[in-house]
């Protein structure tokens, strides 16, 4: 038996899937969905690594409160993933540390 | 532009609406600003609409009262009554002789401006969780509760596949029947609150059938999802490397100590853990409205002591979404007619007004049973992360408590720079405050979001251009 | 920071030592500053010394094993740009005289500019580099200084409040009533900052000390943008100026922890702890005129404290002559952490009965009248 999904207990009809880049890898985003929730969707769970300890992070608080889920999408840097809905063709990099060049 | 009295309502959770929708039905024009995508707030959080979803309400309890907000504020808009700003995040709201301005970003890149200026503000700011350290919490794979159900509820999606839900209070249960419903494995809940406390309170709580019908249902999905209960519990520490592995609990003993022959390792690749939330306050304490307890403090009318300020719901104190719709329906009114210089007849809401006080009661004694466990602060090894944004560890919290004689969270912070990243101590704050054996002070923070300095710069200048 | 340093340098001169605030270690302004270092800002004259001899001790200081990097010392440097020809004209003329007084004062054309601030704005006239300027964290740079005070045996007491100076019926002093008992001791030193001119009174002296708000601001953190002490010609002419309305010029700068640092603002509206919308807009809009990068880049937060302000912009350092054995170390306005180890040292001369190595004259706690003159 195929295991339950999110989509399948709201009974989800997403409209056409796109897809987008992560770390130069195509993933497939669904309309609406935030960077987050893409990320998740393709078993990504972090996307940071901090600019002390270079210790990996992804999402905690999922609601914009706590910043562990920043990331870098076509070139700006301290986005939040969790807030940020995907688009087509967005290039998605993990951030290191401040996510600025170091110059 | 119509002479109506505008009144800004910040935020569209349970509370700014009935707000929304209290004044606007009284004949005021009403501004609805909310940071998401849809209105709803956290409680009712909406599937992107790109996602499809035919039943959302499958991820909901209180559908029907989410319709009849919904159904109103659509009523509104199109008569015109409310205008509602999706997508706009107030960083401050500003006090100006006879009106406020409040100052927002837009979008999810919040980079460009936007203003509104309006005769009074209604702050509705809601909360979030209450996180506590404890060692391995900044593994990815462990996430609030809360944020467990805001990625299911508005994503549709799952962080892994087998879970542990942790901590205390009453937003524990939904998240693991969410989380069981949308197909995770639930390995355990763990509750550190014993049971007997809630004892003392059988009176105040049982007189809420509504409410014990909700636990009722519950504790059959719980059954049904076959989710293990683990109550007086607490996890220890969550293992992994590059992400969560598994979790060690342990049972608490009558002083609410770990028992550590009790512990015992559970496999998941998923945490959700939360203790309770903590009230938005960010916007109050910047207009210099008084704070209570962590919450805004409101009289009768749901009124700040600075004039034109109303608050309601979460930032006012923890209380549930039923609380915040009767608190901002109570606010609503009274705006309504303070703002037409009338005095406000209290009579017509004391059905809200009753319910808000036996909610505020149900939850005062809610949140008396619900407790972290008394000596949670053994638990933070010395080289825990306590502010994960700035990476500050136990044992600088206490070297700065023992031996530079920081005996209160401002001074830690200053001497350690816990509480001074990203999230601007709204993670660490009630960790830092528990190292340092003192409460937790009304933080201060100017500005409710990041704000880029060019915005900065021209917000409220002249020659700015507002709504409103 | 200054009562710290007095207690280190006493109780390292061999002085029993008591250091008693009514609140936390750098609670007061000391907590709300930047931590400068600056020789840059003082035109010749009592305060340069008194800097110049401050920046020597804070040298040694960070010296000491463990110190400098505890306290975030970092020797910087200032760059003043000046935006137009006239602007560049009277700083280069000022820079001659600190040069004349000791400074070391480096012209820098416009086109050298970028070699020492790669980001900074185009179309500058130029500057002067003041490689002496430095920079501490201020709170970490007090209870470290607190710390070594009490390895030198000074005894703390924090959240102990003084509520009277105990004096002899000749009216010498001879210690102080605390909420917390009493403390003898036959010498007080009054370093309570912008709240000096309290402890004055409950000696019976005047010393108007006034509260000049500042605010500051902190944006995300960043990689090495900024590398020196960046600030206006204006701002001189600021610190210098006894106007109780806003003013504010743009002092930039990097930390080691990474944010930038915004000041600065500047206006006499007593205590009032209120956030001023206006002043932070006017703070961002100078930082980003002086580096446009920084347009994009986010303010966390913003926080503001009070300056010991006296009306001719001079501390009062030294004995009391109305008071035998009262002593004030108070009142130096926005460069208390810059003055403070100076200041401590001329302290415990002083009362060691030592000739200090700096004269105290300018610095007198009685120079001013005693009725308010407004």
């Amino acid at each position: 038996m195929r295991s339950r999904t999110p989509l399948d207990l709201v009974e989800a009809r997403p409209g056409p899937s796109f897809t987008v880049t992560f770390d130069g890898r195509e993933i497939d985003a669904m309309p609406g969905q935030s960077i987050a929730a893409v990320l998740w969707s393709a078993g990504v769970t972090s996307w940071r690594s901090t600019r002390g300890e270079g210790g990996p992070r992804g999402v905690f608080c999922g609601i914009g409160v706590c910043f562990d889920c920043l990331v870098t999408v076509d070139g700006r840097p301290n986005q939040r993933a969790c807030l940020l809905p995907a688009e087509p063709g967005q290039v998605i990099r993990t951030q290191e540390g401040t996510g600025h060049d170091e110059r | 532009m119509s002479a109506d009295p505008h009144l800004a309502v910040v935020g569209a959770g349970p509370a700014g609406l009935a707000a929304a929708l209290a004044a606007a039905a009284r004949g005021l024009r009403v501004t609805v600003i909310d940071s998401a995508a849809e209105a709803g707030g956290q409680f009712y959080r909406q599937p992107a609409q790109g996602l499809g979803a035919r039943r959302p309400q499958a991820l909901h309890h209180q559908w029907r009262t989410w319709e009849k907000l919904r159904d109103g504020l659509a009523a509104h808009i199109e008569a015109g009554r409310i205008t509602h700003l999706k997508g706009h995040h107030v960083w401050c709201v500003e006090r100006k002789p006879h009106a406020f301005i409040m100052h927002a970003l837009l979008g999810p890149e919040q980079q460009e401006p936007a203003a509104v200026r309006a005769d009074a503000v209604l702050l509705a700011t809601g909360g979030y969780e209450k996180v506590l350290p404890f060692p391995g919490w900044t593994l990815p794979g462990v996430i609030t509760a809360g944020g467990a159900q805001a990625m299911l509820k508005g994503g549709l999606v799952l962080p892994g596949r087998t879970a542990v839900v942790a901590g205390t209070g009453p937003l524990l249960l939904p998240v693991a029947v969410g989380l069981a419903a949308a197909g995770a494995k639930v390995a355990a809940l763990v509750e550190s609150a014993d049971p007997k406390a809630f004892v003392a309170h059988t009176t105040t709580l049982t007189a809420h059938p509504g409410k014990l019908a909700e636990a009722a249902q519950y504790a059959t999905a719980l059954l049904a999802h076959r989710i293990p209960i683990r109550a007086h519990h607490t996890v220890v520490a969550a293992h992994g490397t590059e992400r969560l592995e598994a979790v060690t609990v342990a049972a608490l003993d009558a002083d609410g100590r770990v028992r550590r022959d009790s512990e015992r390792r559970i496999s998941c690749d998923t945490l959700a853990v939360g203790n309770g939330l903590l009230p938005h306050t960010d916007l109050a304490e910047a207009l210099g409205c008084r704070i209570d307890r962590g919450g805004v403090a409101v009289d009768e009318e749901q009124r700040t002591d600075v004039p034109g300020v109303w608050a309601a719901g979460e930032t006012t104190g923890i209380g549930g979404s039923a609380l915040s719709l009767a608190e901002g329906h109570i606010a609503g009114r009274s705006a309504a007619a303070r703002l037409r210089n009338t005095q406000p007849d209290p009579g017509a809401w004391t059905a809200a007004a009753r319910a808000r006080s036996r909610l505020r009661r149900f939850f005062s004694a809610l949140d008396t049973g619900y407790a972290l466990p008394a000596h949670w602060t053994e638990q933070i090894t010395d080289d825990t992360v306590v502010c994960r944004c700035e990476e500050v560890p136990a044992a600088a919290i206490r070297e700065a408590v023992d031996e530079l004689g920081a005996g209160d969270v401002r001074t830690v912070k200053l001497l350690t720079r816990a509480g001074m990243g990203w999230c601007q101590g709204r993670m660490c704050g009630p960790a830092v405050a528990g190292l340092t054996g003192g409460e937790q002070p009304p933080a201060k923070r100017p500005f409710a979001c990041p704000v880029p300095l060019g915005v900065l710069a021209r917000a409220g200048a002249p020659g700015e251009t507002t709504q409103g | 920071m200054t009562g710290a340093a007095c207690a280190l340098y006493a109780a390292r001169a061999g002085l029993r030592v008591t250091l008693v605030d009514r609140g936390p270690v750098a609670g007061g302004t000391t907590g709300a500053g930047e931590g400068n270092l600056l020789v840059s800002d003082k035109e010749p004259g009592p305060e340069l010394e008194l800097a110049l001899h401050s920046v020597r001790l804070w040298a040694e200081l960070a010296a000491e094993p463990g110190m400098g990097a505890a306290v975030e010392y970092e020797r910087k440097g200032g760059v003043v740009v000046a935006a137009a020809p006239q602007g560049l004209a009277a700083l280069a003329g000022l820079a001659v005289e600190q040069c004349a007084a000791g400074v070391e004062a480096v012209p820098v054309a416009a086109d050298e500019l970028h070699d020492l601030e790669p980001h900074i704005a185009p179309g500058l006239a130029g500057a002067v580099h003041y490689p002496q300027d430095a920079q501490v964290m201020p709170s970490l740079a007090a209870a470290h200084l607190v710390r070594a005070a009490r390895a030198a045996g000074a005894g703390l007491h924090t959240g102990w409040t003084v509520t009277d100076v105990l004096r002899t019926a000749g009216g010498a002093v001879r210690g102080v009533r605390t909420d917390h008992g009493d403390i003898h001791a036959p010498a007080v030193v009054n370093a309570a900052g912008t709240w000096g001119g309290e402890v004055a009174a409950l000696a019976g002296v005047r010393l108007p000390v006034l509260p000049r708000r500042g605010f500051v601001l902190v944006t995300e953190p960043l990689p090495r943008m900024i590398h020196h002490k960046v600030y206006a010609a204006d701002y001189v002419a600021d610190v210098a100026s006894d106007s109780a309305a806003l003013q504010t010029s743009p002092v930039v700068e990097g930390t080691a922890a990474g944010p930038i640092l915004i000041g600065a603002s500047r206006e006499r509206v007593g205590f009032d702890r209120s956030f001023s919308l206006p002043v932070v807009r006017s703070l961002a809009a100078g930082a980003t005129r002086l580096f446009p990068f920084l347009e994009r880049v986010r303010a966390m937060r913003s926080y503001l404290g009070f300056r010991p302000y006296m009306p001719d912009h001079l501390p009062a350092v030294g004995p009391d002559p109305r008071v035998p054995g009262l002593f004030h170390a108070c009142g130096h306005e926005g460069a208390g952490i810059g003055l403070a180890p100076g200041t401590g040292q001329l302290i415990a001369q002083v009362l060691s009965d030592k000739t200090p190595d700096l004269d105290l004259a300018p610095f007198r706690p009685d120079r001013f009248p005693e009725k308010e003159a407004e």
